[in-house]
């Protein structure tokens, strides 16, 4: 693939760097990547893979554009308001990077549509906002046994890791084996979330995701990072494959894709 | 004493704290000595049959004590011990 003048120019900060180069930025301009939610999470991490020249970025959420996402969900803007996510995000990545295709696709993620969309994709950043969504999207990328991205937020807090069960490092389930049962776990709606959190955790993700391509560097593949915005810590913790992971383990109990119905957080 | 780090979603019971100090042999006495100090934390931490939920973790200086010895993972002075639960949100709602 040859680059433009106007491309050489755009990416020229990127190129020059030695772990990047013209090859990490074809690498980058022929990557594909999914992103659950166009929210607080998606809305950093399209922005910036589509900055970087990510070639194909997918975008699946049913939501319309509220007032009260603003706050936090950059990818939207007060014109927005009532527009559907992932068309207001398409327009502003459009303008933001003529050369990224956009694929849109208005619905909630389900067992029924995931598994039709990963095999278009070569990773998936999830910034969903719900534990079912999360196992789900854990589960069905292992299936599909492409990489995953996952960063979560919680009113102050943020957790973040690389998963990629199919090159021999733990699942998420290896860490969360279920999720709670609904009823012990409060709607984000009244936790409540920083919007500057959202921000921090998926430029992180996005971070994470340009590594994975380019194939540099360290990952959290085999570890959790947790960040407390309130305390400014950032920590990781090991996080090991588990020999009973009911998923990714030798002896699985989870053989096909099911479905969880829980909402936001402990 | 043992420094234990409270996540967001519990420090409603140890009034707002983000850390605590606790005593125990093991990581089970250490939480039965919190909840006395800070009632209805282990009701959080643990299920009805006493054991850590599964969407609950708890790292024993950097290490999950589910590959260690669950409750029965001895702790000493100066051992710092964090509790993770799974968070879920993306900043949609």
């Amino acid at each position: 693939m040859d680059f433009t003048e106007d491309q050489i120019e755009r990416y020229s900060r990127q190129i020059i760097l030695e772990q990047v180069g013209g090859k990490g930025q074809q690498k980058l301009s022929r990557a594909k990547v999914l992103v659950i939610g166009a929210g607080g999470l998606g809305s950093p991490i399209a922005l910036y893979l589509g900055a970087a020249g990510i070639g194909t970025i997918g975008l699946i959420d049913g939501d319309v554009v509220d007032l009260s996402n603003l706050q936090r969900q950059v990818l939207h803007t007060t014109p927005h308001v009532g527009v559907h996510k992932v068309e207001s995000g398409r327009r502003l990545l459009e303008a933001l990077n003529p050369d990224v295709r956009v694929q849109t696709y208005q619905e909630h993620i389900s067992a029924e549509n995931i598994m039709t969309l990963l095999p278009d994709y070569d990773l998936v950043l999830d910034g969903s906002d719900n534990f079912g969504t999360r196992f789900l999207v854990n589960d069905a990328c292992f299936f599909a046994k492409k990489p995953l991205i996952s960063g979560s937020i919680f009113r102050f807090e943020g957790q973040l890791a690389t998963i990629k069960p199919h090159e021999g490092y733990p699942c998420y389930r290896c860490l969360y084996p279920e999720p709670p049962p609904a009823g012990l776990v409060p709607s984000c709606q009244e936790a409540g979330v920083l919007g500057v959190l959202a921000g921090t955790i998926g430029i992180l993700q996005a971070n994470e995701a340009v590594k994975e391509i380019l194939e540099i560097g360290d990952t959290l593949a085999d570890r959790l990072l947790i960040y407390d915005a309130l305390e400014m810590k950032f920590r990781s913790v090991g996080r090991p494959k588990d020999p009973r992971c009911p998923l990714c383990s030798a002896n699985p109990t989870i053989t096909v894709l099911e479905e969880h119905h829980v909402s936001c957080s402990v | 004493m043992i420094t234990v780090r409270i996540p967001t979603p519990l420090r409603p019971m140890t009034g707002g704290k983000s850390e605590v100090e606790g005593t125990g042999a093991s990581i089970g006495e250490l939480i039965e000595q919190l909840n006395a100090a800070h009632p209805g934390l282990k009701d959080r931490i643990c299920d009805e049959q006493g054991e850590i939920r599964r969407f609950i973790n708890i790292y024993l200086n950097e290490e999950d004590i589910r590959f260690l010895t669950g409750k029965d993972t001895p702790v000493k002075d100066g051992d710092e011990v964090s509790i993770v639960p799974a968070i879920a949100g993306g900043g949609h709602d």
